[in-house]
């Protein structure tokens, strides 16, 4: 049901330490992307709930972000590995519930990848533009 | 006789393990029928709708009410009690969490008929006859109650004042908030009457978990004895502990099965399956994708699994309609 003039509201979960720093850096190198994802930062794609990605698609996102160093770069060691084995356990029990698999996203993207922020905003932004607004449970 | 409180016990969707769960009271339930007169009980006594709707409103001092709310008589008989008593109490985690009829979320109504008027190899029925709300057969209308396509819990809707959680709730925490309704002594409205610790914290087998837990491979009570002294997880099973709620009596660790989460999640939880998928995703020990993905597999049913008693309840509630799954 996309509509030309639907706009996806993305929650983006970044890490302070690589993903964070890299929307930063895209931010000073002027590189412009959809405004479609604003940006909470955490202090390790680990410390992400899945209720948090629940939560957001239950307040009303229609997509959600998760952004996370690269494996064997966590500041904390491990964060990053708890974030994809939840990630990955996330996405079936998600598919399980009908919840189309683009709305979930998770991304290693390092501090120096401010150009990869920039890419992955535009391309989620874009495929939620298509796939059309998350139905929200009717309380 | 006429001066004490009346109670009602009511049913919903439900197994008819939380009317076991009062009379497991044992003599117990003398002590309650002393302290107050049971004005409704329908797996005991003989009342009718219209004998509660003749009572005045507020009548009835507490109404313990059990059972999943799924047809649309359920949710006539939950509104009449809410008007005729001062208190609710959603008895078990059926009306808690939605519990196990709420499973059905993850189905459409339709599918739920298909399954039970057409697909079960016990069934005949060439005309492919489904329950409908009106029928006319030889002149007479007859009525159903509706099927809703959506398993609610109580507070879904009604007001619920106090949860009694469990499946079935144990006699003792029945007979602790019995005696403090009685008294007066009870916490503030919408409390969860039981201890806000997790399972985990008073299992009997606590001592056995490893300082740190690294599952390697899954293991199913239906393929695997559990040795009866250690931690389950540390054993490879799915057991829900560290995202539920304790005051069960760690009944089923005692029976060697693992917590399967009747008790529901603590009271900064707003989503037990996603407490606990959180929580046991961590422990795996794979730090690649090839390597979760085969422990996963281990794993046939997750949502189903994690959200054994509290899929209706859940922050996304039911599967999407129309989504192929």
């Amino acid at each position: 049901m996309a509509t030309a003039t639907f706009e996806p509201r993305i929650v983006a979960f970044f890490c302070n330490w690589c993903t964070y720093t890299a929307s930063d850096l895209a931010g000073t190198a002027r590189l412009a992307y959809e405004p479609n994802a604003p940006v909470v930062r955490v202090m390790c794609s680990g410390r992400v709930d899945p209720q948090f990605v629940l939560k957001a698609l239950e307040q009303g996102a229609d997509g959600v972000l998760l952004g996370g160093c690269h494996p064997g770069d966590c500041h904390y060691q491990e964060g990053n590995y708890k974030a994809l084995r939840r990630f990955r356990l996330l996405q079936r029990v998600l598919k399980q519930f009908g919840v189309d698999e683009e709305r979930v996203r998770l991304e290693w993207i390092s501090a120096s990848e401010g150009d990869r922020v920039q890419h992955v905003v535009n391309e989620m932004t874009e495929q939620l533009r298509r796939l059309g607004p998350w139905q929200r449970a009717r309380s | 006789m006429g001066d004490k409180p009346k109670v009602a016990f009511y049913w919903c969707a439900s197994c008819g393990g939380c009317e076991e769960a009062v009379v497991d009271l044992n003599e117990t339930i003398l002590e309650v029928v002393d302290a107050v007169d049971i004005v409704l009980w329908p797996v005991a006594m003989d009342f009718k709708k219209e004998d509660v709707e003749a009572m005045p409103d507020q009548s009835i001092a507490v109404a313990f009410i059990n059972g999943a709310v799924r047809m649309s008589e359920q949710q006539e008989w939950v509104h009449l009690l809410r008007r005729k008593a001062q208190m609710v109490v959603a008895f078990g985690s059926c009306a808690h969490l939605g519990g196990i009829p709420g499973l059905a979320n993850m189905n459409t109504r339709d599918e739920v008929f298909d399954t039970c008027y057409r697909d079960v190899q016990s069934v005949d029925n060439q005309a492919a006859t489904r329950p409908q709300t009106i029928c006319v057969i030889d002149g007479h209308t007859l009525t159903l109650p509706e099927f809703f396509d959506t398993v609610k819990s109580l507070n879904q809707v009604i007001d619920v004042d106090y949860y009694l959680p469990g499946c079935a709730p144990p006699a003792d925490l029945i007979w602790a908030a019995i005696q403090a309704i009685l008294a007066g002594a009870l916490p503030p409205k919408g409390a969860v009457l039981s201890p806000n610790k997790a399972a985990c914290d008073v299992c009997p087998r606590k001592d056995s978990k490893p300082e740190k837990l690294e599952i390697t491979e899954i293991r199913r009570v239906a393929t695997h004895i559990a040795d009866a002294d250690t931690c389950f997880l540390a054993q490879g099973f799915v057991c829900m502990g560290p995202a539920t709620r304790s005051g069960c009596g760690s009944r089923c660790v005692e029976g060697n099965m693992p917590c399967r989460g009747c008790f529901g999640p603590m009271d900064d939880v707003y989503d037990q399956g996603a407490k606990f998928l959180s929580a046991f995703a961590s422990v795996l020990a794979p730090k690649d994708e090839a390597g979760i993905d085969r422990l996963l597999d281990q794993v046939p049913d997750p949502a189903g699994t994690f959200y054994r008693f509290s899929l209706p309840t859940s922050l996304l509630r039911r599967r999407r309609v129309g989504v192929p799954v």
